[in-house]
C-alpha cells in the first residue's frame, strides 16, 4: 500500500492527476478559508481571505530567486574543490 | 539519595561499561542504558536538588524543574531513538562518545551553577566532534578540528563571563541575568550561548561539521547541541530583545542558504539554524507564551530533525552519495524510507496533524499576540521556505526527480523502527498536542486548531507547493559549495599566514638588518664613552677617597708609638689640662 502510494507521487504515468488533484486541494482550501469564521484577527492582513494562500506563493517565488541571485552575483556559490 | 540521581550519571556509567561489552552485549546496553534514563524521568518531579560543596562553592549539580524536565524528557526520548538508529554499528568509540555527548546535555539541563554548567558544556563539545572525527577521513577530520577549535573558544568566552559574573555579583547560580545588562560577562556568556545556538554569523561551524559525521552521529548532533543552546537561553536571558533580531535573521539565513545547497545534511543543517532562529527570537519576546513556544518548539524539532536526519543517513548508507545532483529516483526501491522521510518534513513545515503545527504556530502568535507584525510576516515567509527546501526540494531531487540508476534496498531493519518511533512522536504530538502542552514551563492557554488556523496554514504550504513545481527548473541544485562565515578561518587563516610570512617577515628582516649595521656601532660606540666615564670619573672617584682614607689611616698610625711612657706622658698631660682648665676659668671669672 505504501509503495503504491509513494509510486503515484514518482510515477509520470500519474503526472497528470497529480495536478488535478493538486489543483482541486488548492481550491477547496481557497473556498474554506473564505468560509471560515475569523472570530478574533490580530494583524488586518488575517482577516482577508486567501491572503495566506498568496502570501505562501509570492514568499516561495521570492525566496528561491532572492537567493539564487544573491548566491550567483555575490561569490557565496564556488566549484566544490575552492577549499582544496 | 536516589531522588536525584542524575540521569547524566546513568549515561555515564553506561559509557564506562561499553567497551566493556561485545557484539550482541555493547548493542543490547547502548539502547537498555537509555531506557532506564527514560524509567529515571518518570520519576522525576519539580524541586528535586543535588547539592554538593567543593572548595567553598556550593555546586547544584542537580536541580528540576519544569524547564529542565522538558528538555531532559525528549533528550531522553532522542537517546532512544537514536541509539536504536545506531544499533548495526560495530564501533564502540562512538557508542561511548554519543552516551558521554547526551550525558553531558543532561548535564547543562540539570545544572543550578555555571561551574557544572561550564564541565557539561565542555564534555559536550569533545565527546561531539569524536562522532565527526569517527567518520575517518580527511575532510572529516579537517571538519572536526575546525568544530572542535569553534566550541572551545566558546567554552572560553562562557568561562571569562562567568567568572566575571561571579566576581561582579558573588552569586554562580543559574538564573535570568540582568546584572548590568549589556556589560561585558552578560555579553560574554550571551556570546558563547549564541555560538552554540547555531546564530549568524557563529553559525558555520554547524553546517560545515555535521555533514561529515557519521550517519549515526549526525542524528544526535542535530538533537543536542544546539537545543541544549536553547535551554540555556531561555533559563538566562529571557526577553533579551537583541535575540529577536538575530532570531528572525537566522530563520530567513537558513532558507536562503539552503536553496544553494547541493549536499543532503548541509541542506538540513541549514534548517536546523532557521528553525532554531524560531526559538531564539521566542526567547528574546520572553512572555510566557513566548518561552513555551520555545521549549515546545524544541521539543519537536529535536524528534522531527532527527527523523529527518535519519531519513537521509538512510540513502547515506545505502547509496554512498550525500549530493542531490547525483541522487534521484530512489522512491522506486525506497518507498518506507521516503514515507517516513516525509512525516519529519510535513512536522518540521507545520501541516496540521503534525508536530510543528501545534508548536512552531505557538512562537508565531506569540509574536502577533505581542504586536510584532513584521517579525510575524518574516517568520511566515521563513515557513514556507522550510516546506520548500525540507519538504519539496530535499525529497524531489533525492527520491524522485531525475532517476540516478541507483536502486538502494531499504536501511537496516533498526534504523526504519527509529525512524518509525519518531515520526510515531511527530504523528502523536500533532494529534495530542495537550500531552506536549502539560509539560511545558508556564500553563498553555492556546488551542491550535482554530478554524482560521487550519485554513491559513495549508493555504501558506499548498501554494508553496504551487510556487515550487511552477519554479522547479529554476530550483535545480548545481555543482557548487556555498561560502559561508567559516571562509574567515579557512582561507582567512591562508591569508592570515602569507600576511605572516610577507609583510611581518620583511618587517623583521629590516629591523634586524638596521639593528646589525648602524644600530650595532651606535651601540658600540655608546658603550665605549660610557666606559670612558666609568673608568676616569666614577673609578677616579671612589679611588681618591679610598686613597685619602689610606693616608689618614698613615698619619693616624704616627701617634701610635706603642711605648708605654708616651701613653702615660699623654695621659698625665691631660690630666693637668682637666685641672687646670677649670682653676684659670674660676679665676678669670669676675
Amino acid at each position: 500500500m505504501i509503495a503504491r502510494l509513494v509510486n503515484f507521487f514518482g510515477d509520470d504515468r500519474y503526472k497528470r492527476l497529480r495536478w488535478r488533484l493538486l489543483l482541486l486541494v488548492l481550491f477547496l482550501i481557497v473556498l474554506a478559508d473564505v468560509l471560515v469564521p475569523r472570530p478574533h484577527v490580530e494583524h488586518v492582513w488575517d482577516a482577508i481571505p486567501g491572503w495566506s494562500a498568496a502570501f505562501g506563493f509570492i514568499s516561495c517565488v521570492a525566496i528561491i530567486f532572492i537567493s539564487k541571485f544573491i548566491g550567483h552575483s555575490c561569490g557565496i556559490m564556488r566549484d566544490e574543490d575552492y577549499y582544496d | 539519595m536516589t531522588e536525584w540521581l542524575h540521569p547524566a550519571l546513568i549515561m555515564v556509567f553506561g559509557a564506562a561499561l561499553l567497551p566493556m561489552l561485545h557484539d550482541t552485549g555493547q548493542k543490547t546496553v547502548s539502547v537498555l542504558v537509555p531506557f532506564l534514563v527514560l524509567l529515571r524521568m518518570l520519576q522525576m518531579d519539580v524541586g528535586s536538588q543535588g547539592q554538593v560543596q567543593f572548595i567553598g562553592v556550593e555546586l547544584v549539580l542537580f536541580q528540576a524543574d519544569k524547564l529542565s524536565l522538558v528538555f531532559a524528557w525528549v533528550f531522553s526520548i532522542m537517546a532512544v531513538i537514536g541509539n536504536i538508529y545506531a544499533w548495526h554499528i560495530n564501533d564502540t568509540g562512538q557508542r561511548v562518545s554519543a552516551f558521554l555527548y547526551i550525558g553531558s546535555a543532561f548535564g547543562v539541563v540539570f545544572a543550578g551553577d555555571w561551574f557544572t554548567l561550564l564541565v557539561a558544556w565542555e564534555v559536550m563539545a569533545f565527546a561531539s566532534a569524536y562522532l565527526i572525527f569517527a567518520s575517518a577521513n580527511r575532510k572529516a577530520v579537517a571538519a572536526g578540528f575546525r568544530y572542535l577549535m569553534v566550541h572551545v573558544a566558546g567554552g572560553v568566552l562562557l568561562f571569562g563571563g562567568i567568572v566575571l559574573h561571579g566576581v561582579q555579583t558573588g552569586s554562580y547560580l543559574v538564573g535570568p541575568l540582568d546584572h548590568g545588562q549589556g556589560g561585558l560577562a552578560y555579553n560574554l556568556i550571551l556570546i558563547s550561548f549564541m555560538l552554540n545556538a547555531a546564530v549568524p554569523p557563529l553559525s558555520a561551524w554547524l553546517t560545515d561539521a555535521y555533514p561529515e559525521a557519521t550517519v549515526t552521529g549526525a542524528v544526535f548532533l542535530s538533537a543536542f547541541t544546539t537545543k541544549t543552546a536553547v535551554y540555556v537561553l531561555i533559563r538566562n536571558y529571557p526577553g533579551a530583545e537583541v535575540l529577536i533580531g538575530f532570531g528572525v535573521a537566522m530563520a530567513l539565513y537558513g532558507v536562503v542558504f539552503a536553496v544553494l545547497e547541493n549536499d543532503c545534511r548541509r541542506l538540513l543543517g541549514y534548517h536546523i539554524i532557521s528553525q532554531v532562529g524560531y526559538m531564539v527570537a521566542a526567547v528574546g519576546m520572553g512572555t510566557e507564551m513566548a518561552l513555551n513556544g520555545a521549549a515546545s518548539h524544541a521539543f519537536a524539532h529535536i524528534l522531527y530533525k532527527g527523523l529527518l536526519f535519519m531519513g537521509v543517513g538512510a540513502v547515506i548508507l545505502t547509496t554512498g552519495r550525500r549530493k542531490l545532483t547525483e541522487l534521484g529516483g530512489l522512491y522506486r526501491t525506497m518507498p518506507m524510507t521516503v514515507v517516513l522521510y516525509m512525516i519529519g518534513a510535513l512536522a518540521i513545515s507545520a501541516f496540521p496533524l503534525f508536530s510543528g503545527f501545534v508548536s512552531k504556530s505557538m512562537i508565531i502568535s506569540a509574536a502577533a499576540g505581542d504586536h510584532r507584525a513584521a517579525v510575524t510576516l518574516l517568520l511566515t515567509v521563513a515557513s514556507s521556505g522550510t516546506f520548500l527546501h525540507t519538504g519539496l526540494k530535499l525529497p524531489y531531487y533525492m527520491f524522485f526527480g531525475k532517476d540516478c540508476g541507483l536502486r538502494p534496498s531499504e536501511p537496516p531493519v533498526n534504523m526504519l523502527l527509529a525512524m518509525g518511533l519518531a515520526a510515531l512522536f511527530c504523528i502523536g504530538i500533532g494529534v495530542f498536542p495537550q500531552l506536549l502542552y502539560d509539560l511545558l514551563p508556564y500553563p498553555v492557554d492556546y488551542h491550535p486548531y482554530s478554524g482560521a488556523h487550519i485554513t491559513q496554514s495549508l493555504g501558506l504550504l499548498m501554494f508553496t507547493l504551487l510556487a515550487f513545481v511552477l519554479c522547479l527548473r529554476y530550483l535545480d541544485p548545481e555543482k557548487t559549495i556555498s561560502l559561508d562565515t567559516d571562509w574567515l578561518y579557512r582561507r582567512g587563516a591562508t591569508l592570515f599566514m602569507w600576511f605572516a610570512h610577507h609583510p611581518v617577515l620583511l618587517w623583521e628582516k629590516m629591523v634586524v638588518t638596521l639593528g646589525d649595521g648602524a644600530g650595532l656601532r651606535m651601540l658600540h660606540r655608546l658603550s665605549r664613552a660610557s666606559q670612558k666615564v666609568d673608568t676616569h670619573l666614577v673609578d677616579a672617584a671612589v679611588n681618591g677617597v679610598a686613597r685619602m682614607a689610606w693616608r689618614c689611616g698613615l698619619l693616624l698610625r704616627q701617634f701610635q708609638t706603642g711605648v708605654v711612657s708616651h701613653y702615660a706622658l699623654v695621659m698625665i698631660v691631660g690630666l693637668i689640662v682637666m685641672l687646670v682648665f677649670p682653676l684659670i676659668a674660676a679665676l678669670a671669672a669676675p
